[in-house]
């Protein structure tokens, strides 16, 4: 199905480095064997420019042969549609509306189980980190509960809630609640010791060294960390809608399915992509300003 | 202000002391270097001023009064400038007044004050990191002098600077301490530096660390850079490096 565990991927240390889609891809000329070359892989410095070229070539590659295979005639179109049928397809669902208020269904769950998966796992990450009994009684448990795959627990929550928004909600929310709590609490714990010492001495109580110092120092840390589970966010609703719905970008999917409209599914498929590519784009944008200064 | 220490020991895993049976007494105003080889418990000697640590035995007394953790009236700077580094400047040197509750009229005043006083009015808005290393020593200095503290703490402030711009600290950390008497203690691996601020020196021995010479400097208090070329100030010099070289020569021997 999906790749119900997304955030799987993502290392459980501080997540900074954590690979998005924009990031440059590392070495464009790995190339084996050769000790001189070895050297010159450590200062593969790549030109604005030459940059711009390899991602727009990123891009342009894969949808070449993508067009040369569907003109080539060896496959039908039927199975695979031609980029063209692909655009037609998804400019008649826009302009018959459709694709937006699937979009918006899609997003609207996304926004609230994201939200609610954050206001749970912030707070308790937060304390995890902060506080050595917190994190013995939190963390067997977490980490137990974040190997169950989200997705499996979809039968479970239909026959609790419904096939209504509520078990939707309920299994963005567990997708990424466990990962996100996880991290917060490792960015938490990075906060330098020195740091911590040095504020009880100019007189700040817990309280405000919780608030005043540990809380802004973690905090790009935690946008970094949200980024990476909002990835997950953005699979699991789809897989959500997949299942049972009657509205969002996963029903709609499943819909052309049984008209066998590959074109539509292409085209819904390629949106999905563009979403959590602007996701992440509006996510970045964040971190950049609130860790100006870790710059 | 008043600091004793009663018979302080500590220790961080059972019957392997760091400190042990360590006696001392700093009179007001006075600027005492500690020094010792490493191992000897010179920063457990401070953390322990600090209110950081626990003694394992003994106490800690500030006029009269048990330390029992830590508080603004004993300031801290450490080796590495431990700044809020989303704070600017001037932010930092408020922290702890903001913690004491003060008006802000009042605490930018302060802060301002003390930022000419340690000559970074004019980067009052920029963030640590931007600063050099010396400047954010400086900084440090400034926020821990802010809340008004009856003894500054130093612990290696100047290791990780440059020579010259180490010199430049110096300077003016002797300048500060003459303008406005405060009670220093500081911790330096730097016998020189040692010698150079200090009124009193202490050397601390090794396993446990004790006080194995309270020594007082006796060179002029109007001290230039030059008196480290004199005779007086080399001979105190060599002193203390011939006594600290054989702690740490004993200390090896041990372990």
């Amino acid at each position: 199905m999906t790749r119900a565990s997304a955030p799987a991927g993502a290392p459980m240390s501080r997540p900074a480095g954590a690979a998005g889609p924009l990031e440059p891809s590392l070495a464009p000329g790995a190339v084996p064997g050769g000790r001189g070359r070895r050297v010159r892989l450590l200062s593969s410095a790549v030109s604005p420019r030459a940059a711009w070229v390899l991602r727009a070539l990123s891009v342009l590659l894969p949808l070449a042969a993508w067009q040369a295979v569907s003109m080539s005639g060896l496959t039908d179109p039927t199975f695979l549609p031609s980029p063209a049928a692909v655009l037609a397809a998804g400019r008649e669902m826009a302009v018959r509306g459709e694709l937006w208020s699937d979009l918006a269904a899609s997003l609207g769950r996304v926004g609230l189980g994201f939200a609610l998966a954050v206001l749970i796992s912030v707070p308790l990450g937060f304390a995890m980190g902060a506080l050595p009994w917190a994190q013995a009684l939190a963390e067997p448990l977490i980490g137990l509960l974040r190997y169950l795959p989200a997705s499996a627990f979809i039968p479970l929550l239909i026959i609790w809630l419904g096939i209504g928004e509520a078990s939707k909600v309920a299994l963005l929310v567990l997708g990424v609640v466990f990962f996100n709590t996880l991290m917060t609490a490792d960015v938490v714990r990075q906060v330098p010791r020195r740091l911590l010492e040095v504020s009880a001495t100019l007189g700040a109580r817990r309280l405000r060294v919780a608030f005043r110092v540990v809380f802004p120092y973690a905090l790009p840390g935690v946008i970094d960390a949200m980024r990476v589970n909002a990835a997950a966010a953005w699979n699991f609703v789809v897989v959500a809608e997949l299942i049972a719905a009657t509205s969002g970008l996963g029903y709609r999917v499943i819909r052309a399915q049984r008209f066998l409209q590959t074109d539509r599914i292409f085209a819904i498929l390629v949106v999905i992509g563009l979403i959590g590519l602007a996701i992440d784009v509006l996510l970045r944008l964040l971190r950049a300003r609130v860790g100006r200064w870790a710059a | 202000m008043t600091l004793r220490l009663e018979s302080v020991g500590k220790e961080f895993a059972p019957g392997r002391p760091v400190l042990a049976d360590l006696d001392l007494t700093v009179a007001p105003g006075e600027f005492v270097c500690v020094v010792g080889a490493s191992g000897s418990g010179k920063s457990t000697l401070l953390s322990l001023i600090a209110g950081l640590t626990r003694p394992t035995s003994g106490r800690v007394l500030l006029d009269g009064e048990e330390v029992t953790g830590p508080g603004p009236e004993r300031g801290l700077v450490f080796q590495t400038a431990s700044l809020y580094p989303w704070r600017s400047v001037a932010r930092n040197v408020a922290f702890g007044l903001e913690s004491l509750g003060l008006p802000r009229a009042l605490r930018e005043e302060r802060v301002g004050r003390l930022l000419a006083e340690v000559g970074l009015s004019h980067l009052a808005g920029a963030l640590p990191g931007r600063l050099s290393g010396g400047q954010q020593q400086r900084v440090a200095i400034a926020r821990a002098l802010a809340c008004s503290p009856r003894v500054l703490l130093l612990d290696e402030p100047f290791g990780a600077l440059d020579v010259q711009t180490k010199e430049d600290m110096q300077l003016f950390v002797r300048q500060m301490w003459q303008e406005e008497p405060t009670t220093v203690i500081m911790v330096t691996h730097d016998v020189e530096e040692a010698v150079f601020l200090g009124r009193r020196v202490l050397v601390l021995s090794c396993d446990p660390g004790r006080i194995a010479r309270d020594l007082t400097v006796g060179l002029p208090a109007e001290r230039p850079l030059t008196v480290k070329r004199s005779p007086a100030f080399l001979a105190l010099r060599a002193e203390v490096e011939d006594l600290v070289r054989a702690e740490h020569r004993a200390h090896q021997a041990r372990v």
